[in-house]
């Protein structure tokens, strides 16, 4: 064996190491990434950020006060604003609603979108836990919500003041997603 | 026997139902082609399946949109690129080539292409001893006594 | 009063695994034999508390405990009894508890059948095995323990995740852990080799048959989670190439590999350095899949409630085992000089590539599982890497795999000539080309499932081969070959059992390739037409069980107007945690499946889905066939007392 071979020898057995000690640096960026949120393996990053929501036009929900939405309706807002998916059939959703009442007394705009809803249903729901939306689209094929990319309900996605999308969450906002993102999020757009 | 065969030849078209589910196509091959595109896109409320092999609400909804656009005439690739855009790359069961994936798609090359690096270098080393340079045959022959 | 017998147990346990590490492995340093024969007592106390541990975590579950917080997390107590008692290993807690349980049963294995190894070696062996376990002890006592009290005691517990209840699912864990367990004693061979500076053929006799069953047990553990997921989960599948299901597939590739490679080592000497980095990657794998199975990095339906301390914990393990026995690899394998001299054509050559392939296709899927992790992290985005990936990458490395492995066994050693074995091979590829055309034919000109039957039959009918040469069938009378087929040694058999069992999973591959389905709203009274039968259905009832409601539908299956069977596929639905699972209806002639599944319910009718799948049995048949080919290797007295030839032993590996 030439004496050229053997560092090369060396280099090759001590490559499962190397391997190994790559990936488990790896790894541990991220656990570190698990606990402080910045990995999430399970949470799918919305197709959308950074861009113009689709094109859309929802009636609105029959027998409400709310007028329909549309996309025009984002555009030239000149301020930030959220566009939240929900059901009167989703739980979560009753968790979350409190908070978005809260916030629209803030004044912040947030517009609706019925997902796959009878207008009965959620209209009580509205009455029963308060109403903050400023429009109120119905979409009870859903096919609007498959544009949004959405999966599930709720979602909510704030808009920045020129009406890009910048954040998407999937999930009920609850008051800690609220002061962790949503707040932060609106001064940073505003 | 005779009936297994026979259903075996025959089971793709013995499908008439009373009633077909807005789910499927009537015409086979459509079928066949949404099912086929189906099998590759990730049902995104279970994740674990098919949008084909699940019972999800929003998986029945992608089935019956995807129906909807290929008899439209469109193509099967401009169906994946539409929910691509959507859902983003997640959805597609099958990763996209492109730059980031390029290392994934190499991998079965590379990995046997190293495979075979390994296996010539061993077959290299255990070739036998090396040949004898001339000092050393003069050598040999005067230990031997042989000329 | 039991529960703290067990906590106590397992403290015991703990301190006789950390005895169990130090006192062998310094006494084989020292070459102190009373302290390398220590091993075996402290194994044995080991193995003794875990199981004492294991059975008070089991009665605490049997008599539902309510004052233990595992019990109430994972048991209620109108659970049927055979479910309290599985639901024990059913959580994260309880499993690790039946993994050190199984850990401590291989090293008292080894220290009781393990006499015949010198005491070196196993006084390492029993030393590397007796680490691995304090590592998990204490991974249980610190962060996982199972006999956490909490007072006052809950009314009831919170009841098992429904789809867990069930024999099949049962069963997998036990199985699956057995094998992933059995590659640390192999594991434990080859760190101890490398510890030694040496490997030689005896190495390799003593470390086959632990190969090999560890290889069975993971066969058999990944072929009933597959089976279960096929009649549990309502969809038809059996393989979604899930993060989870390619953990247990890693370790599983590496093990073949490692069990065809020892071969070669004990026999000829030959692929060392191979063997030993294999024995290293079986364990490896299987820390690994541990590892993304519980720390929660992976998005899987499969994954154990997920904790990222714990996380930390086993990652930290990961380095020291898997981190340590690569860098003792890399310090003492470049002394391992490579010896045996061999052909490209000859057995040796045919198992080379035999590693080759099934090493290419780990890497593969090694490599497709993490991908989406790594990318994350990265920051390039979220990809799914599924089905389609997995299904083209390792096809055109499985495919010569397969034609292979008819050809390797007829290969004589250090050299061989490919045309006489493949005239020995003559019918086999007669019979495949037959069985590919007629497939071809019967399905309407289906190329891969067509393929599939055919490799299926050139395996089956090249095992076949194997035999009928060895024992000489066609060449001598019938009585002579029986005489030789009774002195055959076993191993032989069982290698040729378990490559026949390869093929026939592929021919129930190739039948699932061809599966149709139907998608039918009937009402009562309705019936349908499908797969050459007339479907029925009858009614939709209520069905209750013990601890579930159900709707259930009742299907008459007819043939020419009689009815040859009824089929009841059900949708259950468990209070506890309001979780609802399919009951999927089977019926099985053993050459294909009709399954049956209950959608939604529309206005007094149904939605049913029927599927044809053809063969489906034959795929776990298959892997039964092979791990029955694995034991039948093991019950040969000469593979596992192996009596090796006594080569000078103290020539340098």
């Amino acid at each position: 064996m030439s004496e050229a071979a053997a560092p090369r020898r060396r280099l090759l057995l001590a490559a499962p190491l190397g391997v190994a000690a790559a990936a488990g640096v790896g790894f541990w960026y991220m656990l570190s990434g698990l606990q402080d949120g910045s990995f999430n393996p399970r949470g799918v990053p919305s197709a959308l950020l950074g861009r113009a929501p689709p094109d859309f036009l929802l009636p609105p929900v029959e027998g409400g006060r709310l007028p329909g939405l549309s996309s025009a309706d984002l555009r030239g807002l000149d301020r930030p604003a959220l566009v939240n998916f929900w059901a009167s059939w989703c739980v979560p959703c009753i968790i979350e609603h409190p908070h978005l009442v809260a916030l629209r007394g803030e004044g912040v705009p947030i517009f609706g979108v019925s997902y796959k809803d009878r207008p009965v249903d959620a209209l009580q729901f509205l009455s029963r836990r308060g109403d903050p939306f400023v429009k109120l689209g119905a979409d009870p094929p859903g096919r609007v919500a498959i544009d949004w990319g959405v999966y599930g309900v709720p979602e909510t996605y704030l808009l920045d003041r020129h009406g890009i999308i910048r954040w998407r969450y999937a999930g009920p906002v609850t008051a800690e997603i609220m002061n962790e993102d949503v707040k932060p999020l609106l001064r940073r757009h505003a | 026997m005779r009936r297994l065969v026979f259903a075996l030849a025959l089971a793709p078209s013995l499908a008439l139902a009373v009633f077909l589910p807005a789910d499927r196509l009537p015409d086979a091959a459509a079928e066949a082609r949404a099912q086929s595109i189906g099998r590759e896109v990730r049902c995104m409320v279970c994740q674990g399946q098919s949008i084909e092999d699940s019972d999800a609400d929003l998986a029945r909804d992608l089935r019956r949109l995807i129906r909807e656009r290929l008899q439209t005439g469109e193509d099967d690739d401009t169906v994946r690129r539409f929910l691509q855009t959507r859902y983003g790359d997640f959805i597609l069961l099958r990763p996209p080539v492109s730059a980031a994936t390029a290392l994934l798609w190499a991998t079965p090359a590379l990995a046997f292409a190293f495979g075979l690096y390994l296996v010539r270098r061993r077959r290299n080393m255990t070739a036998g001893p090396a040949p004898l340079t001339a000092e050393e045959e003069i050598r040999l022959r005067e230990l031997t006594g042989r000329p | 009063m039991i529960t703290e017998l067990g906590h106590f147990a397992l403290t015991m346990a703990l301190a006789f695994c950390l005895a169990q590490t130090v006192l062998p492995l310094v006494g084989a340093a020292q070459r102190d034999a009373r302290m390398m024969a220590s091993g075996v007592p402290l194994a044995n106390c080991a193995m003794l508390s875990v199981l004492i541990a294991f059975l008070c975590l089991a009665t605490s579950y049997v008599v539902n405990d309510t004052s233990v917080l595992n019990v109430v997390q994972n048991s209620h107590s109108d659970k049927p009894l055979i479910y309290k008692i599985t639901g024990t290993w059913g959580n994260h807690e309880g499993s690790m508890v039946l993994w050190v349980l199984v850990l401590t049963l291989c090293g008292a294995a080894v220290a009781g059948f393990g006499r015949d190894l010198p005491s070196v070696l196993q006084a390492r062996v029993l030393g590397v095995l007796g680490l691995i376990a304090t590592g998990f002890m204490a991974f249980i006592l610190f962060t996982s323990n199972p006999f956490d009290r909490m007072w006052p005691p809950a009314p009831d517990g919170q009841g098992l995740n429904p789809l867990l209840q069930d024999l099949g699912l049962a069963l997998h864990p036990p199985l699956l852990y057995l094998g992933y367990v059995g590659t640390a004693v192999t594991f434990a061979f080859a760190v101890a080799a490398l510890i030694e500076g040496r490997v030689d053929a005896a190495w390799g006799a003593w470390v086959r048959p632990w190969a090999l069953a560890s290889w069975a047990f993971l066969t058999c553990g990944i072929a009933l989670g597959s089976w279960w997921a096929y009649y549990e989960l309502g969809w038809g599948g059996y393989w979604f190439w899930d993060p989870v299901e390619n953990s247990s597939l890693l370790p599983w590739l590496a093990s073949t590999a490692l069990v065809h490679s020892a071969i070669v080592v004990e026999k000829r000497g030959a692929l060392k350095i191979w063997t030993v980095l294999l024995a290293l990657l079986a364990f490896a794998l299987s820390m690994l899949g541990t590892f993304l199975v519980r720390s929660g990095v992976l998005n899987s339906v499969h994954t154990f409630a997920a904790d990222p301390a714990r996380g930390v914990f086993i990652l930290a393990m990961l380095v020291i085992y898997v981190g340590g026995a690569f860098a003792l690899f890399a310090w003492r394998a470049p002394s391992m000089v490579p010896q045996g001299v061999f052909a490209p054509l000859s057995r040796e050559g045919a198992l080379v590539l035999n590693n080759l392939l099934l090493c290419c296709i780990a890497a593969v899927v090694l490599v497709g599982t993490l991908y989406p992790l790594f990318l994350d992290l990265l920051g390039g985005g979220m990809i799914s890497v599924g089905p389609p990936f997995f299904n083209l990458a390792t096809l055109p490395l499985a495919l010569p795999l397969i034609a292979a492995m008819a050809l390797g066994p007829l290969m004589p050693w250090k050299r061989a000539t490919l045309w006489p074995v493949i005239q020995r091979l003559w019918w086999a590829a007669l019979l495949a080309l037959g069985g590919f055309g007629i497939a071809l034919a019967l399905t309407g000109a289906q190329f891969w499932p067509a393929l599939g039957f055919g490799l299926g039959v050139w395996l089956i009918a090249g095992a076949a081969t194997d035999i009928f040469d060895r024992i000489g069938l066609f060449r001598q009378s019938l009585p002579v070959a029986g005489t030789r087929a009774r002195n055959l040694p076993r191993s032989a058999w069982g290698a040729a059992i378990a490559h026949a069992g390869m093929g026939v999973t592929a021919l129930g591959v190739a039948g699932m390739g061809l599966a149709t389905e139907t998608l039918v709203a009937l009402n009562p009274g309705q019936s349908t037409r499908f797969a050459g039968y007339e479907w029925r259905l009858d009614s939709v009832r209520d069905a209750p069980g013990p601890n579930f409601s159900a709707r259930q539908a009742d299907v008459s299956v007819l043939i020419d107007g009689q009815v040859v069977f009824v089929m009841t596929p059900a949708r259950r639905t468990f209070p506890i945690g309001s979780m609802t699972t399919t009951e999927a209806a089977i019926r099985t002639n053993m050459l294909r499946d009709l399954y049956m599944v209950l959608g939604e319910e529309r206005d007094g009718g149904a939605v049913l889905r029927i599927h044809h799948n053809p063969m489906a049995p034959w795929i776990w048949f298959g892997a039964y066939i092979m791990a029955l080919g694995a034991g039948i290797s093991l019950s040969d007295r000469r593979v596992r007392v192996a009596a090796p030839n006594r080569r000078p032993v103290g020539a340098p590996a």
